[in-house]
């Protein structure tokens, strides 16, 4: 039962919480503003806000600068991929665990989710060796692997709460009609399976996209993901603010997009089920 | 329904992630185990000995492991502190009957999606500078001496910019939270007479705990591995006033080329994490049986 609430107190409480929301959310604003701007304006003082000579130059040079296409691929390659491949392994493990559970699920499930728990720090300095070793380094491959297996335990984990939340009741009730193991996978299984999949999927693009340990220790050039790209800004040459703006923009915005479609699987994936 | 049959099949289709997570586990952690107790710089190959604990020895006698030891607490602290107060009061904000309650949520949880180069570097420039930054712009038409943040206060410019990135991810969790909690509830104690303050003290927040608890632990076991945002910014300096563990066995190894002495920063940064890790796997497990 909804309560009433005056319509005085329901505008303050606007108020307040537009002012706030603006206030956090200013910096991407600002970013996406001053990319739009000329080198001159983004150090403008006092800071011009709308009332400026709008130009996308700093798009095509950000992109002449250094090959800002090819990180932006490989950023593509190493989160889709990473994602893909750690599905791939993690859906018949998440699915045995939640369809025919032994006493030691359980404990199974702990164990990985420890795992994600060991600092990257603790296994920088193998990780590094073996992949010079190897010729690894600054690689798209080596890339993939590590990012595969350090977001495996939360693809495991997501995709077993999404499944088990899939009665074991309606597989018998096909089974019981006749229906073979092929249909029944086909039929009743995948449908059911499918949103929990898309999910974790999307939660896991999103959080290799914007992984920036490993990214920045392994890679430095032709592998490098936007991560490591942005992270060369950090040296300046001359007035950069609009290029740095630009390119930032164009690395966070399909993230951001993503993002707003699965603020609810967030909190799942992120808390392993633990707030719902 | 579990056979011996569909067991066998289980634990087959258990066996590729279970494989892979062992090995990624044992293999770099017996392997920085190894080196933490050699003598072992790349700029010397072959010259590698059994030392002992004497990287220890080291590493805990530098000054430099104090230093970062206090900035890794200062900043996992600070980040908790600022994200818990305001992801409580955001999420309290976010609860009320407001107008464009939808675009308001997506206003606060964005800077979660941005990836921690672009952020630290966007504030690093476009805010903290102190000539060209937002930041000393009003300070200066406010009359005051704009601020050079990443040089006189590093580590809460640091901390700034982390908490920023964290606050998203609070204020959600939160605001998931109460969101289950009993509408009639608080109504009767509207009713009884109980103001905002105490509603919220014996109402919300004891619905809230499990939340809260949740979030402390997740954000320590990120937050205890900072990377980007110092790099980026600061690295680590001026001096040591911004490096924390992550940090400091970074440049140990990847700088300094000091295996054996990164080896051992890292390993007593995994007994750090382990102590959290520790009650995150409890609460989650208890939540498991619920």
């Amino acid at each position: 039962m909804a309560r009433k609430v005056s319509t005085k107190r329901k505008l303050v409480m606007t108020a307040i919480a537009w002012t706030l929301g603006l206030l956090i959310f200013f910096p991407i604003l600002w970013t996406v503003l001053t990319s739009f701007k000329s080198e001159g304006d983004a150090i403008a003082s006092p800071p011009v806000f709308l009332f400026f000579h709008w130009t996308t130059e700093n798009y095509t040079e950000v992109q002449s600068r250094s090959d800002y296409a090819l990180h932006f691929w490989n950023s593509v390659i190493m989160s889709v991929g990473s994602t893909l491949l750690g599905l791939l392994i993690a859906i018949p493990s998440a699915w045995a665990m939640a369809f025919s559970p032994t006493r030691r699920t359980k404990d199974v499930l702990m164990w990985m989710l420890s795992t994600k728990m060991m600092p990257p720090v603790g296994a920088l300095i193998p990780v590094y060796l073996i992949f010079r070793d190897m010729g690894l380094l600054d690689s798209r491959i080596g890339l993939v692997i590590v990012l595969t297996l350090i977001n495996l335990p939360i693809i495991v984990w997501m995709l077993y709460t999404y499944f088990k939340e899939i009665p074991g009741e309606i597989l018998e009730a096909a089974r019981m009609d006749g229906a073979s193991l092929a249909k029944e996978i086909v039929y009743v299984l995948t449908p059911m399976a499918v949103p929990g999949i898309a999910s974790t999927l999307l939660l896991n693009i999103i959080l290799a996209w914007n992984e920036a340990f490993w990214t920045l220790n392994l890679t430095t050039s032709k592998a490098a993901p936007l991560t490591t790209f942005i992270a060369s800004y950090s040296s300046p040459e001359g007035l950069f603010y609009a290029k740095l703006s630009a390119a930032s923009t164009m690395a966070i915005a399909p993230i951001l997009i993503l993002g707003w479609f699965s603020q609810k699987q967030l909190v799942r994936g992120l808390t392993f089920g633990a707030v719902k | 329904m579990a056979t011996t049959h569909t067991r066998s099949a289980a634990r087959l289709m258990m066996a590729p992630s279970v494989i892979l997570l062992f090995a990624w586990m044992i293999v770099p952690l017996g392997m920085t185990i190894y080196f933490s107790f050699l003598r072992y710089n790349l700029l010397m190959p072959g010259m590698e000995e059994f030392t002992g604990f004497l990287n220890y020895s080291f590493f805990l006698s530098d000054p430099a492991f104090f230093d970062a030891l206090t900035n890794t607490l200062l900043l996992v602290g600070g980040v908790l502190a600022i994200t818990i107060i305001g992801g409580i009061a955001f999420a309290l904000l976010l609860d009320q009957p407001i107008f464009g309650q939808g675009i308001v949520r997506i206003l606060v949880i964005a800077p979660f999606f941005v990836m921690p180069t672009v952020s630290a570097l966007v504030w690093k420039n476009m805010f903290m500078n102190p000539v060209n930054g937002l930041l000393a712009w009003i300070a200066r038409s406010l009359g005051f001496q704009p601020v050079d943040f990443l040089a006189t206060i590093p580590l809460l410019s640091v901390i700034i910019i982390v908490a920023w990135q964290w606050l998203p991810f609070a204020t959600l969790i939160m605001l998931t939270a109460l969101q289950s909690l009993d509408e009639e509830q608080k109504e009767a104690a509207e009713m009884d007479g109980a103001g905002f303050v105490s509603r919220f003290i014996y109402i919300v927040l004891p619905h809230m705990a499990r939340a809260i608890t949740v979030v402390i632990l997740i954000e320590t076991i990120f937050l205890l591995s900072v990377f980007a945002e110092i790099l980026v910014t600061t690295n680590g300096g001026p001096g040591t006033q911004s490096t924390n563990l992550t940090y400091l066995v970074y440049a140990q190894a990847l700088l300094q080329f000091d295996i054996g002495g990164a080896s051992a920063g890292g390993i007593v940064a995994v007994i750090l994490a382990n102590i959290v890790a520790i009650f995150l796997v409890r609460l989650i497990g208890k939540n498991l049986e619920a």
